[in-house]
C-alpha cells in the first residue's frame, strides 16, 4: 500500500536515514521500533509529507508519490495519530471530528443535526459513548485520543500511522484501541504502529521493521522472533556477546560502601511512574536502564524537582528535599543534566561564561553585583577542566558544537558543588571524541565522590559506566542489576521479560 | 496557551486529568464554562436591575435609547474584534480606524451616500488586510503590528484633515445622516443595523466552516493547520473584518454626529477588547461567542450611564471598572483554565 | 556543526542583517543628524541640542523599564498610565513638598509594576493581557485622583524641570543617570543575567534553579517605578499635570525605541546603548519632518513605518 525504497535523509551534520526500505501493507499491521534517535520519527514525518527525502522513492498504491505537506498526504488518505493529541482542546468533539469537512446544510452553512448525528455514530462504531457537543477537553487523554483515531478513520483512511498511541492510555482504553486496530486490518487499512512497549507489540502487531542508527537492521513476521532477539537488535547488541572493557573509557567500579546520599522513595507521577524508588552511596555511578519511554527521564525530573510527584520523597544526605521545586533540590545539592540539552539546558543566546556561572551567580556575587574576578576565574578553570573548545569564554554557546554545550552544561552544575549529579543522556548527539572525554570526565567525578545517576540509551556506555543498574519498564522498577550481573545480557533480559502479573501474549 | 501552565512552574505535559476525577472534572468545568457563558450576562441584569431601582432616570425611554446608541458604534468594532481574539490575536488599531472611517465618511457622503459608506470600508478594510498579511504571512507580532497600525491610521486621518483642525460636515437632509439619525419604530437606525450584523456575525462564526476554522486557529494553531485549516486566510480574513467593522462604525457615528470628528477613538481599543473578555471570549484564543461581547458592551454602557447618574463621580471611574473587571476576568479565567489541566 | 554547514552567501546575508541590527540604528542616528547639519537652518546649536535632549529624556526612561520587560520576553502596555497616574499623584501630594509627592508617584508605579508582575508571573496571565487591564485601570485611577489639567507652582519642580548644570538640563541628567545604571545592572549583576537567561530560554533558566518568578515581578517593578519618574520629570518640565494626556502612545514610542534599538521582542538579549539611540532617532525623525515643514502626521507615519522594518529585522535573525 505505502512503500519507501532506498530512502535517504541527511540534517546538518547527521545522516538521519540511510537507504530505508520499508512497506506497509493492507490488512497488516506493522511495528516500526528502534531506540531514539534510530530514525522511526524522521521516517515516519517522510511518510506524512513533513519532511522531503534527498534521496529515494515513496511509493503509495503503486504510484510514485511526493507530499510535499501533511494535508496532501492527508488528503491522499495516510492519517496519522501523534503521541500528543493533535485536536482543538477547546472545540467540541463532533467539530473536531469534522473540521473541514462539515456537512453543510441550505445557505452553506453547517447542518449541526447531521454532523452531531454522524460523529455520535463514527464515536460509537469505536464503542465510545461521549456526548459530542461537550468540548474535547473536558474528555480523558484516552477519550481524546480515540477522538483523533476516529478522526483518521473517518476520512477514509488507508494507511493509518500511530506514534506510541498509548503512551497516555489507561489499559482499558488500550483494549479499545486495539479492538479499533484489529477493525481497520480487517477493512484492510495498513497501520503502521510505533511503540517501545513489548507486550503492545506481541499482541497487535504482524510484521516488525527495526530501525537503528538510520539504517534497517530487521524485518519480517513479528511471531518468529522473540522478545529477547527484538530487544538486542533495538539496542544493537548480540546476546551472550563478550566484549572487554575498554571500548567506553569508563574505567571501573568504584567504592560501594558507603552510606547512600541519595535516596528517592516511592516517586509516583500519573501515568509515568509509579513506585520507584533508588539509592546512590557518594563515588557511585548507578545507571538507570530501560527503553525509551520506560520512565528514566522522568525519575531525574522528579528527582531534581522538575516534574511534581503524587507520591513520593527524596531524601539527600538524611534530609527530605521540598519536592517540586528545582531551587530546593538545586539548595541541596542536587544537579540535573537534562535530556534535550537545546531547549532545557543552555541558553544559547548567552556567552559560555555566562551559561557556566548561570546557576552560581548567588554565590559569586556580592550584594547582587557579579565578582568578575571569581567569575573568571571558575570559568577559566571548568574550561581548562573539562577542556572545553570555544573562540573564548565570551562565545555564544548556542554556536558551539554539542558536545562542548555538553561540558558547559556540566561546567555549569560543577560550579555549584552538587553532591548527586543526574545525568540524563550526557552524551547523546556528541561526536565520538567528545563522548570519550565526557564519559572520562563522569568517572573522574564519581572518584571525587559525587554521587552519579546515569541515563544512557547506549548500552555499552550505561553498563561499563555504572556500578549498578536499575532498570525501569512501564515506570517501574523491574529489576536491580549489581556487581557481577551489571551486563548487557541482564539488562536486555531484564527488560524483555514478561511482566510478572502475566500477559495475554 | 500552554505558557499558563508553564508559568505555573510545571510543565505542561504533565496535566494529564487523572480518570478518577473525571466525575469531578467534569461538574467544574460545566460550572466554569457556565460561569463563563453567562456571568457578564447576569451581571449585566443584577447592575441593570439596581440602577433602575436607584435613579428614576435610568429606565427611561431616553436614557436607554442614549445607552443603545452609544453602545451601537462600539458594539460594531467589540463584533470585528471578537473574530481576531478568538483566533488568538489582538487588533490595536481599531480606534484610529474609527476616527479615520469617521472622517472618510464625512468627506465621501458629499459624493453621496454609496461613496460616504464604501470609501471607509475600502481604507479601514485595506489596512486591516495589511494588518492579517504581515500577521499571517510575515509572521510579525499581532500587538505591534496593529500597534504600528494605529499609529499609521492616526497618521492618515491627520495628514487628510489639515492635522486635524478641518472637520466634514454631513449634510443633515441626506439619506447617509438618517443612517446615524434617523429611527424605525422608535429605535435607532444604527441599533438595527447594529443587531443585524450581530446576528450575521453569530451566524458566520457558529454555522459557518469559516468560523470553524477561527475557533481551531486560535485552539490550537498547529493542529488546525495538520486538520487542514487555512491558517494564514483564517488571519488574514479577520483582521480585515475587523478594520472593516471599524471603518463602518466610523461611519455610522458619523453620520449620527452629522460630522467627521477628528479626536474621536482613541482608546476605543482597550474599550473594545475588554467589552470582548468580559463577554466570556478567551484572550488566548479559542473560546468565545458574538453574544457575549454585545453583553460586554452593553456592561461597560451601564456602568458608564451610572456613573454619569451618580453624578457626583467622575466619568473616569467607568475606566477604573473597567479596568478592574478585566483584570478579574482575565484572572478567572487563566485560573480556571489552568485548574481545568491540573486536576 | 550545523554553523559549519551554513553556506557562504547566506552566512554573509546573516551578518549583513546582524550588523544591521547592531549598528542600524547608530547609523540611523548618524544619518539624521549629518542631514539636518547640512540642511535644516539653526540645528547646530546649543538650545537645540539642549530641546532636543530634554524631549527625549522621559521617552528614554520609560523606554529602559520597557527594554528590561521585552528582555524577559514580556512588554509592558501599562507604562503611559502609570506616567499619568505618576503625574496625578505628585500634583496631588504637592502640599507636602516635591520630595514627598515625587515619591509618592515613584511609589505608585512600583504598586502598578508589582501588580503586573503578580499577574504575570504568579497568576501565569500573558505579559500584554496583564499590562493591558492595568493600563485602562491606572489611566482611569489617574483620572479620579485628577479630573483635569492642573497648574503645577512649584519652586523645586519648576527648577528640576527647567534648570541646569553646565548648560546640561536635569532632565538629561537623570535621564543618562538612569540609563547608565540601568546598563549596569544588566551588565554587572546577578539580575541582570537572570533576566537574559529567564528571555532567552525560560525552561532552561528554570531548571537552573533561578527565581524565575521573583525576577519577573522585579522587572514590572522597575518598568513601572521607571515610568513614574518619567511621569514626574515631564511633570516638571510642562509645569502642569494633565493626567489626560500626558503618556499618551507612551508605551508606543517606548517599544519603537527598544525595538529600533537592537532589542529583539522575543526576549534574551538588552541593549540599553541601543534604546538610548533608538529613543534619540524617533526623536530626530520627529524634529526633521517637524522642521522641514512636514506635518505631525507624517511623523506618525513615518514612526509606523519604522516599527515594522524594526521588526522584520528582528525577526528575521530571531528565526536563525
Amino acid at each position: 500500500m505505502l512503500s519507501v525504497s532506498h530512502l535517504s535523509k541527511t540534517f546538518p551534520g547527521v545522516r538521519a536515514l540511510s537507504d530505508v526500505d520499508f512497506t506497509a501493507r493492507a490488512g497488516e499491521v506493522h511495528a516500526l521500533v528502534g531506540e531514539n534517535g534510530a530514525g522511526k520519527s524522521t521516517l515516519i514525518k517522510v511518510l506524512t509529507g513533513v519532511y522531503r527525502p534527498d534521496a529515494g522513492e515513496v511509493t503509495y498504491d503503486g504510484e510514485p508519490v511526493r507530499f510535499s505537506t501533511p494535508l496532501q498526504a492527508q488528503q491522499a488518505g495516510i492519517s496519522t495519530i501523534y503521541q500528543e493529541v493533535n485536536l482543538v482542546p477547546l472545540m467540541s468533539v463532533a467539530r473536531n471530528l469534522f473540521l473541514g469537512r462539515e456537512p453543510l446544510g441550505r445557505l452553506g452553512l453547517i447542518d449541526f443535526r447531521r454532523m452531531h448525528r454522524e460523529a455520535d455514530e463514527a464515536l460509537r462504531g469505536l464503542g465510545i459513548r461521549v456526548d459530542v457537543r461537550r468540548p474535547l477537553r473536558e474528555l480523558g487523554v484516552g477519550a481524546q485520543q480515540m477522538v483523533a483515531l476516529a478522526r483518521a478513520v473517518a476520512v477514509d483512511a488507508r494507511v493509518v500511522i500511530m506514534d506510541e498511541p498509548t503512551s497516555s492510555l489507561e489499559p482499558r482504553e488500550v483494549k479499545t484501541l486495539f479492538g479499533v486496530i484489529r477493525m481497520l486490518r480487517e477493512r484492510g487499512v495498513a497501520v503502521v504502529y510505533v511503540s517501545h512497549r513489548m507486550d503492545e507489540l506481541y499482541e497487535i502487531c504482524d510484521t516488525v521493521t527495526v530501525l537503528r542508527d538510520g539504517r534497517v537492521v530487521h524485518t519480517g513476521p513479528l511471531a518468529d522472533l522473540d522478545r529477547l532477539r527484538l530487544v538486542a537488535m533495538m539496542l544493537g547488541r548480540e546476546i551472550g556477546e563478550v566484549r572487554e572493557e575498554g571500548m567506553t573509557k569508563f574505567t571501573g567500579s568504584h567504592d560501594t560502601e558507603a552510606e547512600p546520599i541519595l535516596r528517592a522513595e516511592g516517586l509516583t507521577v500519573s501515568h509515568r511512574l509509579s513506585d520507584v524508588s533508588l539509592a546512590v552511596r557518594p563515588g557511585e555511578v548507578v545507571g538507570l536502564g530501560g527503553l525509551l519511554g520506560s520512565g528514566r527521564s522522568e525519575t531525574a525530573k522528579a528527582i531534581a524537582g522538575a516534574l511534581p510527584t503524587d507520591a513520593g520523597r527524596v531524601v539527600v544526605a538524611g534530609v527530605p528535599v521540598r519536592s517540586g521545586s528545582t531551587a530546593a533540590a538545586i539548595r541541596a545539592g542536587i544537579s540535573l543534566l537534562p535530556e534535550d540539552r537545546k531547549a532545557e539546558g543552555i541558553v544559547p543566546g548567552l556567552s559560555v561564561r555566562e551559561n557556566i556561572a548561570l546557576a552560581a551567580l548567588p554565590a559569586l556575587s556580592r550584594f547582587g553585583l557579579v565578582d568578575d574576578t571569581r567569575v573568571d576565574r571558575i570559568v577559566e578553570t571548568f574550561m581548562k577542566r573539562l577542556r572545553i573548545k570555544a573562540a573564548g569564554p565570551h562565545q555564544k554557546v548556542g554556536e558551539l558544537s554539542g558536545g562542548n554545550q555538553q561540558k558547559v552544561l556540566l561546567a555549569r552544575w560543577l560550579a555549584l558543588h552538587p553532591k548527586v549529579l543526574l545525568l540524563d543522556e550526557p552524551t547523546r548527539g556528541i561526536d565520538v571524541g567528545a563522548k570519550a572525554e565526557v564519559q572520562a570526565l563522569i568517572d573522574e567525578l564519581a572518584d571525587d565522590g559525587l554521587a552519579v545517576l546515569l541515563i544512557s540509551s547506549d548500552t555499552e556506555e550505561l553498563i561499563e559506566g555504572s556500578d549498578r543498574v536499575v532498570v525501569l519498564k512501564d515506570g517501574v522498577v523491574v529489576r536491580e542489576l549489581t556487581g557481577d550481573a551489571v551486563t548487557e545480557d541482564a539488562l536486555m533480559r531484564a527488560i524483555a521479560a514478561v511482566p510478572a502479573g502475566g500477559s495475554d501474549d | 496557551m500552554t505558557t499558563q501552565t508553564e508559568e505555573a512552574g510545571m510543565p505542561a505535559d504533565t496535566a494529564s486529568p487523572k480518570d478518577d476525577d473525571a466525575g469531578r472534572t467534569n461538574r467544574s468545568e460545566r460550572l466554569s464554562a457556565l460561569a463563563q457563558q453567562h456571568g457578564a450576562l447576569v451581571t449585566l441584569v443584577i447592575a441593570m436591575a439596581v440602577a433602575s431601582l436607584s435613579f428614576d432616570t435610568f429606565l427611561t425611554g431616553d436614557n436607554l435609547e442614549n445607552m443603545a446608541l452609544s453602545s451601537a458604534f462600539l458594539a460594531v468594532v467589540a463584533l470585528g474584534m471578537t473574530f481576531v481574539i478568538v483566533t488568538g490575536g489582538i487588533d490595536l488599531s481599531v480606534g484610529s480606524l474609527f476616527a479615520l472611517g469617521g472622517v472618510l465618511a464625512a468627506w465621501g457622503s458629499q459624493y453621496g451616500t454609496a461613496v460616504a459608506l464604501l470609501l471607509p470600508l475600502a481604507v479601514c478594510g485595506l489596512i486591516g488586510l495589511v494588518n492579517g498579511l504581515l500577521i499571517a504571512r510575515v509572521r510579525l507580532a499581532p500587538f505591534i503590528v496593529t500597534l504600528a497600525a494605529m499609529l499609521g491610521a492616526r497618521g492618515i486621518l491627520l495628514a487628510i484633515t489639515d492635522e486635524g483642525s478641518k472637520t466634514y460636515l454631513v449634510d443633515k437632509d441626506s439619506f447617509f445622516a438618517t443612517l446615524g439619525q434617523g429611527s424605525l419604530l422608535g429605535i435607532g437606525v444604527p441599533v438595527w443595523i447594529t443587531m443585524a450584523l450581530f446576528v450575521l456575525g453569530a451566524v458566520v462564526l457558529r454555522g459557518t466552516r469559516f468560523g470553524q476554522y477561527v475557533y481551531a486557529v486560535g485552539g490550537n494553531e498547529d493542529a488546525g493547520a495538520l486538520m487542514g485549516a487555512p491558517v494564514a486566510r483564517t488571519k488574514i480574513s479577520v483582521y480585515t473584518l475587523s478594520g472593516l467593522c471599524a471603518g463602518l462604525a466610523g461611519a455610522l457615528n458619523a453620520a449620527w454626529l452629522v460630522s467627521g470628528v477628528t479626536i474621536l477613538g482613541s482608546g476605543m481599543e482597550l474599550e473594545a477588547i475588554s467589552a470582548v473578555v468580559i463577554g466570556g471570549t478567551l484572550l488566548s484564543g479559542g473560546f468565545g461567542f458574538i453574544s457575549g461581547s454585545l453583553v460586554g458592551v452593553l456592561l461597560l454602557k451601564v456602568i458608564q450611564n451610572v456613573i454619569n447618574q451618580i453624578g457626583s463621580l467622575d466619568s473616569a471611574y467607568q475606566q477604573v471598572v473597567s479596568g478592574a473587571f478585566l483584570a478579574l476576568v482575565v484572572i478567572a479565567q487563566t485560573w480556571l483554565g489552568r485548574r481545568r489541566r491540573v486536576l | 556543526m550545523t554553523e559549519l554547514a551554513l553556506s557562504r552567501g547566506s552566512l554573509d546575508r546573516d551578518r549583513l542583517l546582524r550588523l544591521l541590527q547592531d549598528y542600524g540604528v547608530y547609523a540611523g542616528v548618524l544619518v539624521l543628524l549629518l542631514f539636518n547639519f547640512a540642511f535644516t537652518p539653526h540645528f547646530a546649536s546649543a538650545e537645540n541640542f539642549r530641546t532636543q535632549a530634554v524631549q527625549v529624556a522621559p521617552v528614554l526612561i520609560v523606554a529602559l523599564g520597557m527594554a528590561l520587560a521585552i528582555g524577559t520576553e514580556g512588554v509592558d502596555l501599562s507604562v503611559g498610565s502609570v506616567m499619568a497616574l505618576s503625574t496625578s499623584l505628585l500634583s496631588l501630594y504637592l502640599g507636602y513638598g516635591p520630595w514627598i509627592a515625587a515619591l509618592t508617584a515613584v511609589i505608585g508605579g512600583i504598586v502598578v509594576g508589582v501588580a503586573n508582575g503578580a499577574l504575570i508571573a504568579f497568576v501565569g496571565v500573558q505579559p500584554i493581557v496583564a499590562t493591558l487591564a492595568l493600563m485602562v485601570a491606572g489611566r482611569g485611577l489617574a483620572l479620579v485622583l485628577l479630573p483635569q489639567l492642573k497648574d503645577v507652582r512649584d519652586p523645586g519642580l519648576a527648577s528640576l524641570g527647567s534648570g541646569d548644570v553646565l548648560g546640561v538640563p536635569y532632565l538629561v541628567l537623570i535621564a543618562a543617570v538612569l540609563a547608565v545604571l540601568v546598563a549596569f545592572v544588566m551588565r554587572r549583576t546577578t539580575f541582570g543575567r537572570q533576566v537574559l537567561a529567564i528571555g532567552d530560554s525560560r525552561p532552561a533558566a528554570r531548571l537552573a534553579g533561578l527565581p524565575v518568578r521573583r525576577v519577573l515581578i522585579v522587572v514590572y517593578v522597575c518598568s513601572g517605578a521607571l515610568a513614574a519618574i518619567a511621569g514626574v520629570l515631564a511633570t516638571a518640565r510642562l509645569t502642569a499635570s494633565d493626567p489626560t494626556s500626558l503618556g499618551n502612545l507612551m508605551e508606543l514610542s517606548a517599544i519603537t525605541a527598544v525595538v529600533v534599538g537592537g532589542t529583539p521582542l522575543s526576549g534574551g538579549r538588552v541593549r540599553i546603548g541601543g534604546t538610548v539611540a533608538g529613543a534619540v532617532l524617533i526623536q530626530l525623525l520627529t524634529t526633521t519632518l517637524i522642521k522641514h515643514d512636514l506635518p505631525p502626521s507624517w511623523t506618525q507615519i513615518a514612526q509606523a513605518v519604522v516599527i515594522v522594518l524594526a521588526v522584520y529585522a528582528a525577526r528575521e535573525r530571531g528565526r536563525r
